[in-house]
């Protein structure tokens, strides 16, 4: 790739300054090795300071690059900027207040996380050495594990949105899930009875826009498809 | 100004792997505790640990600590601290094995036991062959291990606050830490923790490399904060060059790719480590392999049009066994190389990887310095763990799964050393100086009234591309020589840096310019201790210092088996003893001898 000039619309607010928000059209200009949207937005903050927004690992695990890209959640250091449409339109997550241009306080989506006891439960006395896990049980952990909790899901679901303060969300009840299959875990019954209300878990009604946006090719809708099995199972 | 103060028994610094392992011990034991941290705790560099944590649990070869604790101390030239060594590879299975009482999801082997795989460096009977001792979750074993320490701080109820910077540690008249101070980003203001025991946990600072494995986080602030109140750095000339960084990204490839049989290969396609490493070949000691890739491109038998790489080959792997023990890799190299390694190798590179030295301590995870005629005198209220400190386990070059091993092992060692010292009566909180925090907000309003000044990107650039090109993989005397004059001009030009942006508002300008001031502390550390030390030890290959018989390798034990200690002000280098005495008496001291893989 060679030199070239990318044009940018972003969502500014910096509530020090600004009395709202508003759309910024500015341009770079992005060297051969810039690759990523976040090479490019780590480039503009070159240009221009006080442009606002998380990073930090640059290679999808840590989570903190998540914004709404062209109307669609995606982490920036995984999207390949030469791959989007111009001008780029970049917002905060959605649903989430806005602290600062892309900065979103992202204290609902963590207590939603915290509300499902994300840790393993079992009060069993441990035993000397580590508790044993078949690899087939081991394999029913993938795809729940790996969330690296970005909140594009939960910040992608109109549920979500609704209702922030009863909807657990996408992400955490892919991590509650993540608990129910381990079988190391002895809480299951606590954590069904923790899910069951009108809001909790059944308000998602598989729109699935958590599986298309998640960076990490994870499928939270299959997971709560199993916990609503496992709650109607339960109740007959 | 009114500044906020904050009082608790203990606050730590980091909430990475050693900060969550550590405030575990502390919130369980019941201590008023604050951990700080400037980005939500799965957000930290830990996150990005892919290969595994040592162990000699024997899952799947016969193993045990003695050899462990003799691969540290090779892989470490010897530099390394023999009872910080013994303590650390004894402790390895405990807290191992915790973690998995946590919740960490291992892989596992059929019988049901935590899988292992063959790391670099680690083998069986003292150097004899390769062990599997790396206990890994796929290749995320980093991201499991974060995730489980921070899901069970949330069940041990651990106070964050989260997005909170720390500043400037603050020391009484005694030299004693009684707390820091600390930036809200939300907020821009400035507040003061008040404790009886501070314990940074705030990782390394790969990032004073153009080239680098690390986070944008990784800024080395403990190491900055402790430099300028006077602690002295240790061993800071030490930096591991990770193998196999993603030629041009930087971006991490794990050994364990070579540890589940990959192969690097030459522009000839030739297996190359065959030649440098005999016995152990490709899963030799990361500065061997690093140092030998460098050598194959330098000779002209690099890969690609600019013959700058060379290649990652694991296409005779089945794609089951890639698919299920290296996922992470093959997204990885999709995304940042553009090839799936099912199909091609992968182009990669020698790139900075880990800060060998960091913050004097001891095993107990006390932070130590000189004081009369005992060089580790504790600094009463301090404690460091993980890549923040050097314990020393790590000494000259570390190996692979032991950063992982010394989060958990110094982390729980720190928070267990500052449990007893606060109940014990030991520590207490002592009055805070009146001028606690004018350093700090002298700084702060320097970079708010700075005119004129210099451009934090820019000195960032100059300091990143003069520790890539005067204290990189092979080293020289000429070019250290002049590192140290330009690395100091670099240091002028961070006084002056200037932001543009004044808003009090999460404002990330003035925190990277405030995380430049700590990147030059070690950038500075490393180009002096590194200019002075002049032998070849581990990481550290000088072209004045080669291998001859009277010194193989070029290691100088007769002048040189000695840690660097580097302090802030004047660059004064003083130097103390390596420990070669064990911990326990019933354990044989390693005696040194000549490195070969």
């Amino acid at each position: 790739m060679s030199k070239r000039t990318v044009q940018f619309k972003i969502y500014r607010y910096d509530p020090d300054r600004d009395e709202k928000p508003y759309m910024q059209d500015i341009s770079v200009e992005l060297e051969p090795s810039d690759k990523k949207l976040l090479d490019a937005l780590v480039r503009l903050k070159v240009k221009d300071d006080s442009t606002s927004f998380r990073r930090s690992c640059r290679e999808g695990v840590c989570g903190s690059d998540a914004m709404n890209i062209n109307g669609k959640n995606g982490l920036a250091c995984l999207t390949d900027v030469d791959s989007l449409p111009q001008p780029i339109v970049l917002r905060p997550l959605p649903g989430l207040p806005v602290i600062r241009d892309l900065i979103v306080d992202m204290t609902q989506f963590f207590k939603q996380y915290n509300s499902i006891k994300p840790y393993l439960v079992n009060d069993n006395p441990p035993p000397e050495r580590e508790r044993l896990q078949s690899p087939e049980e081991r394999e029913e952990l993938n795809g729940l594990y790996e969330c690296i909790l970005c909140a594009c899901c939960s910040t992608s679901c109109p549920s979500f949105w609704w209702n922030p303060d009863k909807f657990v969300g996408p992400a955490g009840l892919l991590a509650a899930y993540r608990f129910i299959a381990d079988t190391r875990d002895e809480a299951t019954n606590e954590r069904l009875d923790n899910l069951e209300d009108p809001y909790r878990l059944f308000r998602c009604h598989t729109i699935m826009n958590c599986v298309d946006v998640c960076p990490k090719s994870l499928n939270p809708t299959r997971a709560i498809g199993k916990i609503k099995d496992m709650m109607v199972r339960r109740a007959v | 100004m009114k500044i906020a103060k904050h009082t608790y028994d203990a606050v730590i610094v980091g909430a990475g792997g050693a900060g969550l392992r550590a405030a575990l011990q502390l919130s369980e034991s019941g201590l008023k505790t604050a951990v700080l941290t400037k980005v939500f705790p799965t957000r930290s560099h830990t996150v990005a640990a892919q290969g595994g944590v040592a162990a000699s649990l024997g899952n799947s070869t016969e193993d045990n600590w003695h050899w462990h604790m003799y691969d540290t101390v090779k892989g470490s030239d010897w530099l390394g601290d023999q009872d910080a060594i013994e303590f650390m590879c004894r402790k390895a299975n405990e807290v191992v094995v915790e973690l998995e009482h946590y919740g960490m999801p291992f892989d596992r082997l059929d019988n049901g036991k935590i899988y292992q795989r063959p790391f670099g460096g680690h083998s069986q009977n003292y150097g004899q062959s390769p062990v599997s001792r790396s206990c890994a979750a796929a290749d995320r074993t980093g991201h499991a291990m974060l995730h489980a320490l921070y899901q069970r701080n949330v069940r041990a109820k651990t106070q964050f606050f989260v997005e909170w910077m720390a500043l400037d540690l603050i020391r009484d008249a005694d030299g004693d830490v009684v707390g820091v101070t600390a930036m809200e980003m939300e907020t821009g203001e400035v507040s003061i923790f008040h404790a009886k025991a501070v314990i940074f946990a705030t990782g390394g600072a790969g990032r004073i490399y153009y080239s680098s494995t690390n986070a944008f986080i990784n800024t080395g602030d403990g190491v900055g904060m402790a430099a300028r109140a006077g602690v002295p750095l240790e061993d800071m000339e030490f930096w591991q060059f990770h193998p196999t960084g993603v030629a041009g990204a930087g971006v991490l490839i794990t050994e364990g790719v070579r540890g589940e049989g990959g192969i690097l290969r030459n522009a000839a396609g030739e297996r190359f480590m065959e030649r440098y490493a005999p016995n152990l070949k490709d899963l030799a000691s990361r500065d061997v392999v690093s140092r030998s890739m460098v050598t194959e491109i330098n000779e002209g038998r690099g890969c690609g049009p600019d013959k700058d790489h060379v290649l990652l080959d694991i296409t005779h792997l089945s794609p089951e066994t890639i698919m299920k023990r290296l996922p992470g890799i093959r997204e990885i190299s999709i995304q940042f190389a553009g090839i799936d390694p099912i199909k091609a190798p992968i182009p990669v590179v020698p790139t900075c990887h880990y800060q060998m030295g960091g913050i004097p301590t001891n095993y107990k995870g006390q932070v130590v310095a000189p004081k009369g005629d005992n060089p580790n005198t504790p600094v009463t209220g301090f404690y460091a763990a993980g890549e923040c400190a050097c314990a020393s386990v790590h000494g000259a070059n570390r190996l692979g799964t032991n950063s992982l091993l010394d989060l958990l092992v110094f982390g729980k060692s720190a928070g267990e050393t500052v449990v007893e010292d606060i109940q014990s009566g030991n520590l207490r909180l002592k009055p805070l100086p009146d001028d606690a925090a004018d350093f700090s907000l002298a700084r702060m309003a320097r970079l708010e009234n700075q005119k004129d000044g210099t451009n934090v990107h820019e000195v960032r650039l100059a300091m990143q591309r003069t520790m890539q090109k005067h204290a990189g993989v092979f080293r020289f005397s000429e070019l250290l020589q002049q590192g140290v004059t330009a690395i100091l001009e670099v240091a002028e030009q961070a006084k002056t840096t200037e932001i543009k942006d004044k808003s009090m508002v999460w404002n990330t300008a003035r925190m990277e310019a405030l995380e430049l001031d700590n990147l030059i502390e070690v950038a500075k550390a490393t180009m002096i201790s590194a200019e002075a030390r002049k032998e070849s030890r581990g990481a550290h290959v000088r072209d004045d210092a080669p291998d001859t018989a009277e010194f193989p390798n070029g290691r100088r034990d007769d002048e040189w088996l000695k840690h660097t200690l580097w302090y802030s002000e004047g660059n004064r280098l003083d130097y103390k003893p390596v420990n070669l005495q064990p911990m326990s008496e019933s354990v044989d001291p390693i005696a040194l001898a000549t490195r070969t893989y």
